[in-house]
């Protein structure tokens, strides 16, 4: 749950006044242009900036000055725009890398069998694979962990459409699993069967709150506030 | 070239190798810090002649022999780096780089200010342990024995250390860490440990490479700063990113220098940085490093 959270890089102000929350098990995608303060949003949960003020709360725990390895370990999973592989482990370091946060995370071979070929290319450098293989990488290793609630941005970007099924798919599986998924997106096609609520992020805000149902309708509204 | 005797030449390329070691030693500990910290630790000849003095006064003060001292002098000198990290380091995350290279500098003045007081410039003597007096016969050449301790106990830790890095799940945090730290965090590492763990492990290097050279150089203050220049000519040489290739440019570099000393003694000082010169105009991301 955020309240009137404010973030600052340096001297520009960027997330005036955010506020919303998620429920246990709800899929919620923040729409917006870029810059409209929705990847900002994920890193001040997550604790990676450093000038923050407000609420945030998860689980009932107020995170506002913990540090990220602490919000990490209350079962908050972070998959960054850029995904975050590191070019010098393999496949399967990478994989392995965020140490389990609690019981219940799923499974190396599970992981493997949701997403077959991470597991032809466990010795492979992370960057050498694909942009496809390395956004599957970066949402499979916080599965592993045991994290509840997944913050991932921007994953369906630059990324063929066939992959942006399988991704979709993938969500599907987890959504179906209860996870709670908070999906920065910018593909209104991706995001808009997936999610339970859609928040539309304009200059650091909330500005329109629409549940799955009411999406159709006011779609023109919100194509309006995309801009697209 | 062939009116050198061979004895000659083998004899310069063993002193080499020693000094390789220590290089090898050295500059391991300074990439590690410099990849998780992004501080030129400028202290860190510092902590090299903290190990030698470490192992001299264990042995005058308290009577604590060399075996001990090689196990024990690291470990306190390691743990001296985790209090400066933590105390004072650590303060200046976030700062630009500079602030980083300026505390680390001052801190080896203050250490070394300090020990020349007390000590002198002049070097301390430490005798070789008994156990490692004397020459060994490697069929080729006979050679003492201390220096082939210095070379096998140096390989074991670097190998130890390539093995903790590239082999171990702390190494691929640490990796990783080098790489980008803050994502590593926010996967739930407790990076801020991490990087004391560092800082302490480059620190007790340092001082397990002061302990061994006790015994063959004279103990003084100056010692680090002598053998620091070189060592960060060996660190550019290598480039960051290869934990094997600073292990290898180390050894490598110790014996160009021994070489040089037989067929053109002039250069023998400057020759670590005249290589430097020609590796950074053909790779400038090092012969290891990987390009930006």
């Amino acid at each position: 749950m955020l309240q009137d959270l404010h973030a600052w890089y340096g001297e520009s102000h960027i997330l005036h006044g955010m506020t919303f929350s998620l429920q246990r098990g709800e899929v919620v995608a923040l729409l917006g242009r870029n810059g409209s303060g929705r990847t900002t949003t994920l890193r001040a949960i997550m604790g990676l900036i450093d000038r923050r003020e407000g609420i945030i709360r998860i689980g009932g725990k107020d995170v506002l000055h913990l540090p990220p390895h602490l919000v990490a370990r209350l079962g908050v999973g972070y998959c960054p725009e850029e995904r975050g592989i590191f070019a010098s482990l393999s496949c399967e370091e990478n994989l392995l890398l965020p140490p389990q946060q609690s019981s219940g995370g799923m499974p190396l071979e599970e992981i493997y069998s949701l997403l077959p070929n991470l597991a032809e290319r466990r010795q492979t450098p992370g960057t050498r694979l694909s942009g496809g293989e390395q956004q599957m990488l970066a949402i499979a290793r916080i599965l592993r962990t045991g994290a509840r609630l997944l913050l991932l941005d921007e994953i369906s970007e630059g990324l063929a459409p066939v992959i942006v099924d399988r991704l979709f798919d993938l969500i599907i599986e987890l959504k179906s699993r209860g996870y709670t998924i908070l999906l920065v997106e910018q593909n209104k096609y991706f995001a808009g069967p997936l999610a339970d609520r859609f928040l539309v992020v304009e200059h650091g805000d909330v500005t329109i709150q629409l549940t799955a149902s009411e999406l159709a309708a006011k779609a023109e509204l919100v194509d309006r506030t995309l801009g697209v | 070239m062939f009116d050198i005797p061979l004895q000659v030449l083998l004899g310069q390329i063993t002193i080499g190798l020693v000094n390789g070691c220590f290089y090898a030693i050295l500059s391991l500990g300074l990439a590690l810090i410099f990849g998780l910290l992004n501080v030129i630790n400028f202290a860190h000849g510092a902590l090299y002649m903290l190990g030698a003095f470490g192992v001299y006064l264990a042995m005058q003060k308290l009577g604590v022999n060399y075996w001990w001292s090689l196990l024990l002098v690291p470990v306190v000198v390691g743990a001296f780096g985790a209090l400066v990290e933590r105390l004072l380091l650590r303060r200046l995350i976030g700062l630009d780089h500079l602030y980083g290279l300026l505390f680390t500098f001052g801190l080896a003045l203050v250490l070394e200010g300090i020990f020349r007081d007390i000590y002198g410039s002049a070097g301390l003597p430490y005798p070789t342990p008994p156990a490692l007096r004397g020459l060994v016969d490697l069929g080729f050449m006979r050679m003492p024995i201390y220096r082939v301790w210095i070379v096998g106990a140096s390989l074991v830790v670097c190998f130890a250390t390539w093995f903790l890095i590239e082999r171990t799940r702390l190494g691929s945090y640490l990796r990783a860490g080098t790489e980008n730290a803050k994502m590593v965090q926010a996967l739930g590492i407790n990076v801020p440990l991490m990087v004391t763990f560092v800082y302490a492990l480059g620190a007790a290097l340092a001082a397990f490479a002061g302990v061994l050279a006790a015994p063959i150089y004279q103990v003084q203050p100056l010692m680090g700063s002598n053998i620091l220049i070189v060592t960060f000519a060996v660190v550019v040489i290598g480039g960051l990113g290869s934990t094997a290739g600073a292990i290898a440019t180390g050894l490598a570099l110790g014996v160009i220098e021994g070489l040089s000393k037989v067929f053109y003694p002039e250069v023998s000082s400057t020759i670590v940085f005249i290589v430097m010169a020609l590796v950074l105009l053909v790779r400038p991301a090092g012969l290891f490093g990987r390009e930006a």
